[in-house]
């Protein structure tokens, strides 16, 4: 489905990203982990195409197509979608034509006709009852004083109604007290299934206590250094990333 | 052209000149800076409203006492040269305790094949406990036309007057508007202007807000949607002659190719207006690199114990929002409109009139659909 290869990613002038190399097939969940400033909130912007980020090398290939090519609503509407380690504020932007501006484009673009108010209505009652959001904050600018949790609820409730391929959960956890948490994550289980895949990332092994990924990552100073199961993540909850350095010597 | 010799305003002409019309309103036009005389009942109503003329000869006491006095005493150049000139203009009266709850609509109309200098005078006079709500639009119609007018209007709110003032200026590019609102307001009177300026040529409105008695408040709102060469100069002097009044003033522009924007704000805060309220704020957004802002807040505080703070802030669409936008699949277009049609909410939402804030927000989105 997703396949990096040999990514070099700057911004101004930094080097982030250092040849990361990394696939996921349908049905996957991929977790992400790695100490600050490693790269991880890098990767997960320049695969939704934020201009900020300068690509020096290396290709993207999502279902067969040069994603480096595509402007970031195209790439929406192919099927990728990231939750925002911090989700914009958008004073004056109602909720509710935000959600239904981008679910028409997205309509538009399958070749699927435009939803009426109420066929629209009905959607977003369903998919609000995933993550328990509240219909006051629908009926507010888009995330314009939410809290914290409010915000990320608002995230997962916008994957919902966009039902993507690929999502990028970017600390989805981070912030959550432990009943958000619990809601949050399984908002995504309902979520996932056999047809898309995730990819998600966090600093803590406790999010994964609830959704359990195919494949752990360490991602380390720009590349992936260390990939396996459930277990790796569990042992760097123990060792921290001391244990990329006890690795290196010995 | 508006056949005049009819001495009536119907709906053909309306729809032709595409005017902006509320049918809930009391509805009254002047054109060419004349008061159009036209099928109202004058018998029924417990106020004025019509022409300056008429009004002079029907209550002559109370047009000596206010007509001219702001005018003459804070004006300049060009209100000498409006009173010296002036043939006509409109007055809304409205005597004690009378609450007018309909709005009034005065449509001023510019038209004609010769090119023009027009002098318009309004009077409006709040006695204590009146209420009244006045939007007054501009259309002028012939394209090809130029068209200059000066429009002076004097504004009395007299004690717990009660004054909603709306003004829409929907003109030609060849049309140069300059008005003058002169404001005096009594203890625990209450204004509100909003100024929405969607096509134009040349503007320049000027506010000079006389806050004289405990407890009055004015508010002063303003959004400018500009394009092409359109510019448009807002200048608001608000004077806080006594002390515990309040006043808020928030200016937006929105403004796109070679246009030119100028906002100039001014509050005074005398000696003894202690216990003030007073805040300017003034927001721009420049969506190309040959558009221009000028802003200037100013405050002037001589006392103590007073609430104010003035701002500005300039820039392009918050970059952020849009890739957020984007990153959802709203197109770039979209994204941008919509967070545009966003920074003119906090405006139409001090429209207190549900009916005009709603075809107001329909005459933005299309206004801003075409940028």
């Amino acid at each position: 489905m997703l396949i990096i290869k040999n990514l070099h990613v700057s911004i101004n002038s930094k080097k982030v990203l250092k040849g990361l190399t990394l696939q996921v097939n349908v049905g996957e969940i991929h977790a992400i982990m790695g100490p600050n400033g490693s790269g991880k909130s890098t990767l997960s912007a320049v695969l939704v195409g934020d201009p900020k980020y300068e690509i020096t090398k290396g290709e993207i290939i999502f279902e067969g197509k040069d994603l480096l090519s595509l402007l970031p609503e195209q790439r929406s509407h192919l099927g990728i979608f990231l939750s925002f380690q911090y989700p914009i504020e958008l004073p004056g932007v109602n909720t509710m034509n935000f959600m239904r501006a981008a679910l028409n484009e997205h309509r538009k673009y399958k070749g699927e006709k435009i939803l009426s108010s109420s066929e629209f209505l009905k959607i977003m009652h369903e998919k609000q009852s995933i993550v328990q959001l509240d219909e006051n904050l629908i009926n507010r600018s888009v995330n314009e004083g939410f809290s914290g949790g409010e915000k990320k609820r608002n995230e997962i409730f916008q994957m919902a109604m966009l039902n993507p391929k690929l999502a990028i959960l970017d600390e989805t956890d981070s912030g959550l007290d432990i009943d958000a948490l619990r809601i949050v994550a399984n908002g995504i289980n309902r979520l996932k299934s056999s047809n898309n895949a995730m990819i998600i990332i966090t600093h803590y092994q406790r999010l994964l206590d609830y959704i359990s990924p195919n494949i752990v990552h360490i991602l380390y100073d720009g590349q992936i250094v260390k990939t396996g199961d459930l277990s790796l993540a569990l042992e760097l909850e123990k060792k921290g990333y001391d244990l990329l350095n006890y690795e290196t010597v010995h | 052209m508006v056949d005049l010799l009819k001495k009536k305003i119907d709906s053909d002409i309306i729809f032709r000149y595409n005017f902006f019309y509320l049918n809930s309103f009391i509805q009254h036009f002047m054109v060419n800076g004349y008061y159009l005389d036209h099928k109202i009942k004058k018998n029924e109503e417990n106020f004025f409203s019509g022409s300056l003329n008429t009004f002079a000869s029907q209550y002559p006491k109370i047009f000596l006492q206010y007509y001219n006095q702001q005018s003459n005493s804070k004006g300049d150049g060009l209100s000498a040269f409006n009173t010296m000139f002036i043939q006509d203009g409109y007055v809304l009266y409205i005597p004690k305790n009378v609450v007018v709850e309909k709005p009034i609509q005065l449509t001023n109309i510019l038209n004609g094949k010769i090119d023009s200098l027009i002098n318009r005078r309004i009077l409006i006079i709040l006695e204590q406990n009146a209420q009244a709500k006045l939007l007054i639009c501009d259309h002028s119609i012939d394209v090809k036309t130029s068209f200059a007018f000066i429009q002076i209007a004097e504004i009395y709110l007299e004690e717990h007057a009660v004054f909603d003032f709306y003004e829409l200026e929907k003109n030609t590019k060849k049309t140069i508007r300059l008005t003058q609102n002169f404001v005096c307001q009594m203890k625990s009177s209450k204004l509100v202007t909003n100024t929405v300026t969607l096509s134009n040529g040349i503007t320049l409105n000027k506010y000079l807000i006389d806050l004289n008695q405990k407890n009055a408040e004015a508010n002063v709102n303003g959004l400018s949607i500009l394009d092409k060469k359109q510019q448009i100069n807002n200048f608001t002097i608000i004077r806080h002659n006594t002390s515990e009044c309040c006043s808020n003033v928030l200016h937006k522009y929105l403004l796109d190719g070679e246009s030119i924007g100028s906002f100039v704000g001014k509050i005074i805060v005398a000696s003894n207006a202690y216990k003030t309220k007073s805040f300017q704020k003034n927001c721009n957004i420049l969506n190309s690199n040959t558009c221009k802002i000028y802003s200037n807040p100013q405050l002037e505080i001589y006392t103590d114990n007073v609430k104010c703070s003035h701002g500005v802030s300039t820039g392009h669409l918050n970059e952020a929002a849009l890739f957020y936008m984007r990153s959802r699949g709203i197109s770039n277009k979209k994204s941008r409109y919509l967070l545009k049609l966003a920074f003119t909410t906090d405006i139409l939402q001090k429209i207190y009139i549900e009916d005009l804030k709603e075809k107001l927000q329909l005459l933005v989105e299309r206004k801003l659909k075409k940028n």
